[in-house]
């Protein structure tokens, strides 16, 4: 039972659905994505794929040229509501401590919402609960510029997970930090994840990433995007950095690898 | 002396040494003083018409505040609709542009058929120089909040009104006081030409029949107080500005800064 459904999507950019071939560019072509509820699943690719415009179908942000794409068995028609949404730049507002962008989430999303002030200090509770669980115990109180790069995604993060999302949507969220920091998030999200399950769509160009954090691993061909390829990843969790130096894991990077090039002098 | 301090100082010391040059070059060259008075002369003026000064110079500012304020609100108002509303930036800044290029010294004559002369039409014109850069700043703050925060809000279910409270008015409010320092100097501007073309009363009166005299030197006490006005606005709105807005001053540059 598939929990997020993409069926036969295409996707123009720059023209109006129902515009001939030709125009505007094509950026997904007869795309198939079946995810189940509570799966971990990476979208590996070329940059330029079309793997961001797959999480923006999802979530509603734009709609298929041609196809559908069911979330929970409805058709996604407008932006959903309880999505958690992290990315490769840390987009915190500056002008709030890191523990009230943590809160901004359930500033907007209901029922947090309409609750009345004096649940504030249960929610700065859970906002600091969250924050130590990724290592930012002390920091609730410091300004985002005080941060350094790995630690405001850490704090992205728990922004992306403080309302308890179905679905996490993660676009190259560990893009721009280095090979250590990056790896440290590995291990963070995954905690995160194995605390409190959700379907998790990471988008990454590195396949040590996807093949370390997922489920199932898909891989994207060249413009215009299709699925060429699905690896399922059987590890047993909580997964850890020494596995990735092992036959197995290195043989199923390999696959993935093979599956991007292959794709690519198509 | 610290480096600070000479900071301190550098503004002040400025001046002098621009009002030396003044009365020098004046007394070297021997201007006289119904084209060209001294520093000196134009603050005995000053001195002498104190009380009118006072008078005229209170009725010039609360004229300029009158105009600033409206000038805000509507500005404000302007710069979040042109802002975050894509048809309203597509339909109104044409107009806008436009409005801004029209000479407003050739405006009041209007405005005194229509509203007689006095206070009205040097608040208008006070209202009309500086609503501009306030339209401006606030919608370039608003237009340059990165896109993946709007989707961050929209993918939680945030209504037009939450990403405009929660996301735009924080991030252009350095925009907004930025604007203030130049509005509140147009604000004067367009309060003087007012009062010098259609009014009974203001600095911008008294310099028009201190000219019709040739009391020189008045006209020069006259900027001088009007200038002074000017500087003292902006240095409140500069402070208001550091005070409300610390956070996009304390983060420049520190980003970067820390690794890892």
């Amino acid at each position: 039972m598939s929990y997020i459904e993409i069926d036969g999507v295409d996707l123009h950019y720059g023209c109006h659905p129902g515009a001939g071939d030709g125009a505007g560019t094509l950026a997904l072509a007869n795309a198939n994505l079946s995810v189940a509820r509570d799966e971990f699943v990476a979208i590996v690719g070329p940059s330029g794929c079309g793997k961001s415009t797959l999480l923006k179908l999802i979530s509603g942000l734009i709609g298929p040229t041609r196809g559908g794409v069911r979330v929970g068995g409805e058709d996604v028609k407008r932006p959903l509501k309880n999505v958690g949404m992290a990315f490769q730049n840390p987009t915190l507002l500056p002008w709030r401590d890191v523990r009230a962008n943590v809160l901004l989430p359930l500033e907007i999303v209901e029922p947090y919402r309409s609750q009345p002030r004096s649940e504030m200090p249960a929610k700065r509770q859970r906002a600091d609960d969250l924050l130590a669980a990724v290592g930012l115990a002390d920091f609730g109180d410091r300004m985002p510029w005080q941060l350094s790069g790995g630690m405001q995604q850490r704090a992205q993060l728990c922004r992306a997970l403080i309302h308890e999302p179905s679905i996490l949507l993660l676009d190259e969220p560990f893009g721009a930090l280095d090979a250590f920091t990056r790896e440290e998030l590995w291990a963070v999200l995954q905690d995160l994840w194995l605390r409190r399950k959700c379907t998790v769509i990471l988008v990454t160009h590195e396949l040590r990433e996807a093949v370390y954090l997922c489920d199932t691993v898909y891989v994207v061909s060249p413009r215009p995007g299709r699925i060429i390829a699905s690896s399922k990843v059987p590890f047993e969790r909580p997964r850890t950095l020494d596995m990735t130096f092992k036959a197995e894991f290195v043989d199923l990077v390999h696959a993935c690898r093979h599956h991007i090039s292959s794709g690519s002098v198509r | 002396m610290s480096r600070s301090t000479v900071e301190r100082l550098a503004p002040w010391v400025a001046t002098l040494l621009l009002f030396a040059v003044w009365q020098l070059g004046v007394m070297a060259f021997h201007i006289e003083s119904f084209v060209l008075p001294t520093p000196l002369e134009a603050i005995q003026q000053i001195y002498v018409n104190r009380y009118a000064l006072t008078v005229h110079g209170m009725a010039t500012l609360g004229t300029t505040l009158l105009g600033f304020a409206i000038a805000v609100v509507i500005g404000l108002a302007l710069g979040i609709l042109v802002g975050s509303f894509r048809l309203a930036y597509a339909a109104l800044y044409p107009i806008l542009i436009g409005f801004n290029s029209v000479p407003k010294a050739a405006v009041i004559p209007v405005l005194v058929i229509w509203f007689g002369v006095g206070t009205v039409p040097a608040v208008l014109a006070a209202f009309m120089l500086s609503f501009f850069p306030v339209v401006v700043n606030v919608a370039t703050g608003f237009a340059t909040i990165e896109p993946e925060l709007l989707d961050v809000l929209r993918v939680l279910g945030a209504t037009r009104r939450d990403m405009i409270v929660k996301i735009g008015i924080p991030r252009s409010l350095p925009y907004f006081f930025a604007s203030l320092k130049i509005a509140i100097t147009l604000s004067f501007v367009g309060t003087v030409i007012a009062e010098i073309i259609a009014g009974n009363n203001g600095i911008g009166n008294v310099m028009l029949i201190a000219s019709s005299n040739f009391n020189v030197p008045l006209v020069f006490a006259a900027l001088l107080v009007v200038g002074f006005m000017g500087v003292s606005m902006y240095a409140i709105f500069a402070f208001l500005e550091t005070r409300f807005t610390s956070w996009s001053v304390r983060g420049q540059g520190m980003e970067y800064a820390t690794g890892g």
